[in-house]
């Protein structure tokens, strides 16, 4: 297996990047500069990084005042805290008026381990999800959150793309191209679908290679654009395979598993499967150890595959 | 025609003039003296009944309350142009207090932003007058508010970008003392001392009340210049409908360096109209037919 990479620091070093490239870059955080990695930019740009402190309301609305006058900011915190601590700040200031406001938190999921239910977001992408106009991202690998990243700067709008705070092996290649709102298929296969985004992705290719022991042959899409999400592919999938399964690090409500079934259920019906946390929180506890309790591991997404596939 | 106190540019410069097809001679014979800037703020507060009146819905009181605070920031203080909503260089109004919308379209309507007939349209279905301001449809509109609370930090925002960029615009944001409930205000006003920005100036419309009765019974916010200082912002205390002094807390608030400032405006909710004054129930209600030519008849 290929050594992880923090997908964190991937971010830290793509902003200080683009940072030498455009004057306008701008970045915010709350405190929390060291975990999002936004101190490297930080180090080089003191002028241009606004530190609001443990204030996440005060840093989205100075974010979008900031965007209003021109300049292209990054604010950073953790997912639970955006949107979660400010959600009406996200919505009025950035959402409405569709801002290019570029929201990059980290520590997304359970995956955030042992700190617990406070510090594990698991209802972020429902919430950002629901804003009209937002663009959400949510990138698998080290790679994909470099371009994913770089995209966002480029394209003018509201964006928010959520990182997790493991180390994630690699499941693309250098010469990987993210494309927004476009579906990277991971791997071809007629019997069923497997939709995922985030950790989830090397879990759906785990999953996908064991079942081919059973004769089983999956599609894997990486879904990494959640919103505007690839519709064309889900529907392609759903009518190529006849069943899906979506792996997620966030409550079934309002994340991946939600989006895929509403493409689904109006325009090709097939069974599905969300491998998703139900309805619940997690606990402390080692990364692994959590994503096995709560049903989000390799195994989770076979038996997923299987249930769908006989209900065709 | 007389120029603001700070000389250059002046407030409206002349290719605006000739080419804003509104009202602009009076915005120019306005900025000339006190006297007729209290004939416009007459005027905009007979808009705001008038477009309250038609709506059947929203907020006089607060719009009342805030008449000279808009009138000396728009027809003297502010440089801007009316013909370019989008210049970069303009003095930025942010109204945080949202629901006083009707006084900014009225304001930005005879400074010639709109036309003053489409004042008419306010709340109605396709207006670019919505019931709380919406930056993406109306003109000179700078930020979607109506959402207490938002809008130092907005204002912050855009204050750190001129400074960043080398521009020497102000940005003004205008609170409502009930607003000042919100904790996000207290984040913002840390954080412009924090950066240390003077060009940033909070004005909070301190009528003393919000929709619930009194500020003291609902929450009380003393010692409320106080607690400004305490954040390390320059006060200034001021009557509110009293335009020489506004307009002297401005050019105060200018010369103040290395921090930002906020001018405590006392003022009367419903200004003007002597049912309205001091009366909570015109918070959010519209005055009927006969109330409104009652409070018409009064602002003659």
């Amino acid at each position: 297996m290929e050594t992880a990479v923090s997908v964190r620091e991937a971010y830290g070093r793509t902003l200080l990047e683009l940072g030498m490239e455009n004057p306008d870059i701008v970045v915010l955080d709350a405190d929390l500069s060291r975990s999002t990695m936004t101190r490297f930019f930080a180090r080089q740009f003191p002028e241009r990084f606004f530190d609001c402190g443990i204030a996440e309301q005060n840093m989205v609305g100075v974010a979008a005042g900031l965007a209003a006058s021109g300049k292209i900011p990054f604010a950073s915190t953790f997912a639970v805290f955006v949107p979660g601590r400010c959600f009406d700040q996200v919505r009025m200031s950035i959402a409405q008026p569709q801002l290019n406001v570029k929201l990059v938190t980290s520590h997304g999921g359970i995956s955030v381990g042992e700190d617990g239910t406070s510090h594990q977001s698991i209802e972020d992408l429902a919430l950002i999800g629901s804003l009209p106009g937002f663009n959400v991202i949510v990138p698998a690998d080290a790679i994909e959150t470099v371009q994913a990243v770089k995209a966002a700067a480029e394209s003018y709008g509201p964006f928010y793309i959520r990182l997790c705070r493991p180390k994630v092996a690699p499941v693309f290649g250098e010469d990987y191209r993210f494309k927004l709102g476009k579906a990277a298929t991971m791997r071809q296969g007629g019997d069923a679908t497997i939709i995922a985004i985030g950790l989830m992705v090397k879990e759906a290719l785990e999953a996908a290679q064991n079942l081919e022991r059973e004769g089983i042959y999956c599609r894997v899409l990486n879904m990494s654009t959640l919103k505007p999400i690839d519709e064309a592919a889900i529907i392609k999938a759903a009518a190529e395979t006849g069943a899906i399964v979506t792996a997620e690090e966030h409550l079934e409500h309002g994340g991946l598993g939600s989006a895929v079934a509403r493409m689904v259920s109006q325009n090709q019906p097939v069974p599905m499967v969300l491998v998703a946390l139900k309805d619940t929180y997690a606990k402390s506890g080692k990364p692994a150890e959590l994503l096995e309790r709560y049903g989000l591991t390799a195994k989770d997404i076979e038996q997923g595959v299987r249930s769908a596939i006989k209900r065709k | 025609m007389s120029l603001p106190e700070k000389g250059n540019p002046p407030s409206i410069p002349d290719s605006v003039k000739a080419s804003a097809d509104n009202v602009s001679a009076e915005v120019f014979s306005l900025s000339a003296s006190v006297a007729e800037m209290e004939a416009m703020a007459k005027k905009l507060r007979r808009h705001i009944i008038t477009m309250i009146g038609k709506a059947g819905s929203g907020h006089p009181g607060g719009s009342l309350s805030s008449v000279e605070i808009l009138t000396a920031l728009y027809f003297k203080v502010m440089r801007h142009k009316p013909s370019d909503h989008q210049w970069a260089d303009r003095d930025r109004f942010i109204l945080s207090k949202g629901h006083a919308a009707p006084l900014l379209y009225a304001t930005l309507a005879e400074c010639g932003y709109l036309p003053v007939a489409e004042l008419a349209t306010l709340r109605q279905m396709d207006s670019r007058l919505q019931g709380h301001t919406d930056r993406t449809i109306t003109p000179g509109v700078e930020m979607s508010a109506g959402a207490l609370g938002q809008g130092l930090s907005f204002g912050l925002g855009a204050a750190l970008a001129g400074r960043l960029n080398g521009q020497d615009y102000r940005v003004y944001v205008l609170l409502g003392d009930g607003e000042c409930d919100e904790g996000q205000v207290w984040e913002a006003a840390m954080a412009s001392t924090h950066f240390k920005i003077d060009s940033l100036v909070a004005i909070v419309d301190n009528n003393g009340q919000q929709i619930d009765g009194w500020n003291r019974d609902v929450m009380n916010l003393d010692p409320f210049p106080g607690k400004w200082r305490a954040f390390g912002w320059e006060v200034i205390e001021v009557d509110g409908h009293d335009l020489t002094q506004l307009i002297q807390a401005f050019g105060e608030a200018e010369k103040v360096k290395g921090q930002p400032t906020v001018i405590i405006a006392h003022t009367i909710k419903g200004k003007g109209v002597s049912f309205m004054e001091n009366n909570p129930d015109f918070h959010g209600k519209a005055p009927n037919a006969i109330e409104v030519e009652i409070a018409l008849k009064e602002l003659e």
